[in-house]
């Protein structure tokens, strides 16, 4: 097990070289004089100087790329001129709605999806089968932000119940917090929902044809405990992975959902960084990104010997 | 040369066998009911797209203080170019521009297919000839392989925003930004194809009696390849229409001058409290469009490639 864990931490190494060396090259690439381009717009020609000789841009590629790949495993992302911070500070700030976000949402998406796909797999061809079915087509194809502003104007205009925008710190007040949290989660979650419905009773359905199923069920093990405990933990391997997969959908859906929102997070952080030109913030952001995004799949990599003690590495 | 021998009897009769094999394939696609609806919604769009000048559209790119922020059904008064005065009822409204939201909307249809169609295929013609070149010559397969690892380690909608922030905000950029994250995708599914069908026996013959690896490529795996990737290819343009609107929509897509679905509901947020139909009307369109493909992409799927339509 331990073996296998080292051997997966390296496998993500050339994973997360590749990364770099894209983001890395994403300044090289843009027209004109990366250090300007860092800079900013109201840059003096010194602070410019200034950039270029820190980011030795007169020295050889290979070396510029060591210089700045030292830096970042230092924990020195560089320097936000547009925000006037370094970008660590920045990302510090602007961590706690985004991490909240995402925790509810795949709160919401998890207990919602895996339901409804056992449910529809149990049922397969009723009623309730093809709503879940046609729900999850729709939840591919309806953009986050359209499901975000018919929430808004059902439950936070329309009926009142809900605050229209904005975000409250969690240890202010954890009340207002939680009702903030409500729509942004439901947005950002059915693409997901949709994901996990469909994984969850294609995967349940494989395994109900089964024979230790028909085993279970001849012991005259109720449906409750045959759906939950032999179906799903056998179903689980698909449905953890699709999950993993899904963060990807999580992180650009959190980008779009905390701009309709108008939570201060890491994804309109993006959005702000890339209007303004902010490089050393677009880098970093990217570059934590992906990193979450490989990490947590190594993790549910991990977690399948958990569910599925039949997998052994 | 005269008499007819088993061996050939055998060989003409299944010979025949294959190509009344081969014709249900399309035949069943195009019956699938799934691919019919998905299919009719979609040649709607198209019609729509290419007659958007003849549906009683104005110019959407007209700007008209007089009339800013109308709701739906308002009747507007307009001056024609020679002086003289004309009225029309505004179906979906004006925005905070007075814009005539009706012709944005449709006008923005031909920005959204068009996206759709070049994103799937740069991203298929792109991934199509890596995925040939990494399964096909090994050397190259472990290095091409790393970097596809590498790109889909970035979540899609970021690197398309990343390419957007290096490249100048346009149409093209706007596609290629898109197609890119979707390439390693396609890559793959070529790729796997490619390492399947190249230990089949009647490729190993080919290369055996000397034909070239071109020819090998083009003749014997291209073709098994083109029904998984018109699958892919139709889920590809689905979701490049989505994240065209998502990026316009973040203000970093197509510029905010073109109509252009994700530009509408943009413009649409401010004002969204008081005027909620900038951002419902291309709403619709967007998601009936991407609803219709990836419905038809469903049926393509089950008709054109039941392998992989087990595994979904």
């Amino acid at each position: 097990m331990l073996d296998f864990i080292a051997r997966r931490l390296v496998a993500i190494i050339p994973v997360l070289a590749v990364v770099a060396i894209f983001v890395f090259l994403m300044l090289r690439l843009t027209p004109g004089d990366p250090a300007a381009v860092i800079a900013g717009d109201n840059a003096t020609s010194e602070q410019i100087a200034a950039i270029r000789e820190k980011l030795g841009l007169d020295l050889p590629i290979w070396q510029q790329f060591a210089i700045w790949i030292g830096d970042i495993l230092r924990g020195n992302f560089g320097e936000s001129f547009f925000f006037k911070k370094t970008v660590v500070e920045l990302i510090e700030q602007r961590l706690e709605p985004t991490v909240a976000l995402a925790t509810c949402t795949l709160i919401f998406a998890i207990l919602t999806a895996v339901p409804l796909g056992v449910l529809a797999a149990y049922k397969q061809g009723s009623l309730l089968d093809r709503a879940v079915m046609g729900l999850s087509v729709m939840g591919f194809s309806v953009p986050s932000f359209v499901i975000g502003y018919c929430l808004i104007y059902v439950f936070a205009i329309d009926l009142g119940w809900l605050p229209v925008q904005g975000y409250v710190r969690i240890g202010t007040d954890f009340g207002a917090f939680a009702e903030r949290m409500v729509l942004p989660s439901i947005t950002l979650g059915i693409i997901y929902v949709a994901l996990i419905a469909r994984i969850t009773r294609a995967s349940v359905l494989e395994v109900l044809n089964e024979d230790y199923i028909r085993t279970a069920r001849a012991k005259g093990l109720s449906n409750r405990v045959v759906l939950m405990r032999h179906a799903l933990r056998n179903a689980a391997v698909p449905i953890l992975t699709v999950i993993g997969v899904g963060v990807a959908l999580l992180i650009g859906g959190a980008v779009v959902t905390e701009s309709v929102f108008g939570l201060p997070g890491l994804g309109r952080l993006t959005v702000e960084a890339v209007l303004s030109r902010d490089f050393p913030t677009i880098q970093a952001v990217i570059l934590l990104f992906s990193v979450v995004y490989v990490l947590i799949n190594l993790l549910i990599d991990i977690g399948y010997t958990i569910f599925d003690p039949r997998i052994r590495y | 040369m005269s008499a007819t021998t088993p061996d050939d009897i055998v060989d003409s009769a299944s010979i025949a066998a294959a190509s009344t094999k081969r014709r249900p394939l399309w035949q069943l696609a195009i019956r699938n009911p799934s691919v019919i609806f998905g299919g009719t919604i979609l040649l709607i769009m198209v019609v729509i797209a290419i007659l958007a000048p003849f549906l009683g559209t104005v110019d959407p790119t007209r700007i008209d203080p007089a009339s800013r922020n109308k709701k739906p059904d308002t009747v507007i008064t307009y001056r024609l170019d020679d002086g003289t005065q004309a009225t029309r009822t505004a179906i979906m409204g004006t925005d905070s521009l007075g814009r005539d939201v009706y012709s944005r909307v449709i006008y923005g249809t031909r920005v959204s297919l068009i996206v759709g169609l070049f994103c799937s295929v740069v991203a298929v013609s792109l991934g199509l000839v890596i995925g040939l070149v990494s399964g096909y010559i090994r050397w190259l397969d472990g290095i091409i392989m790393r970097i596809m690892d590498g790109l889909m380690a970035i979540p899609g909608i970021l690197l398309a925003i990343a390419l957007v922030s290096i490249w100048r905000a346009g149409l093209i950029t706007v596609i290629f930004a898109i197609a890119v994250p979707d390439t390693p995708r396609v890559v793959r599914l070529v790729r796997s194809i490619v390492l399947t069908v190249r230990e089949e026996p009647y490729v190993e013959g080919a290369i055996s009696v000397g034909t070239p690896t071109w020819l090998v490529m083009f003749r014997h795996i291209l073709p098994n390849t083109i029904a998984p990737l018109i699958v892919q290819a139709t889920f590809t343009a689905a979701a490049a229409i989505l994240a065209e609107a998502i990026l316009s929509f973040l203000g970093i897509g197509i510029p905010p001058e073109t109509p252009s679905w994700g530009n509408i509901m943009a413009e649409g947020r401010t004002l969204f409290r008081v005027f909620p139909h900038n951002i419902l009307y291309p709403g619709i369109f967007l998601a009936l469009t991407v609803l219709a493909i990836n419905i038809m992409g469903d049926g393509l799927r089950d008709t054109l490639d039941p392998k992989m339509s087990k595994k979904v």
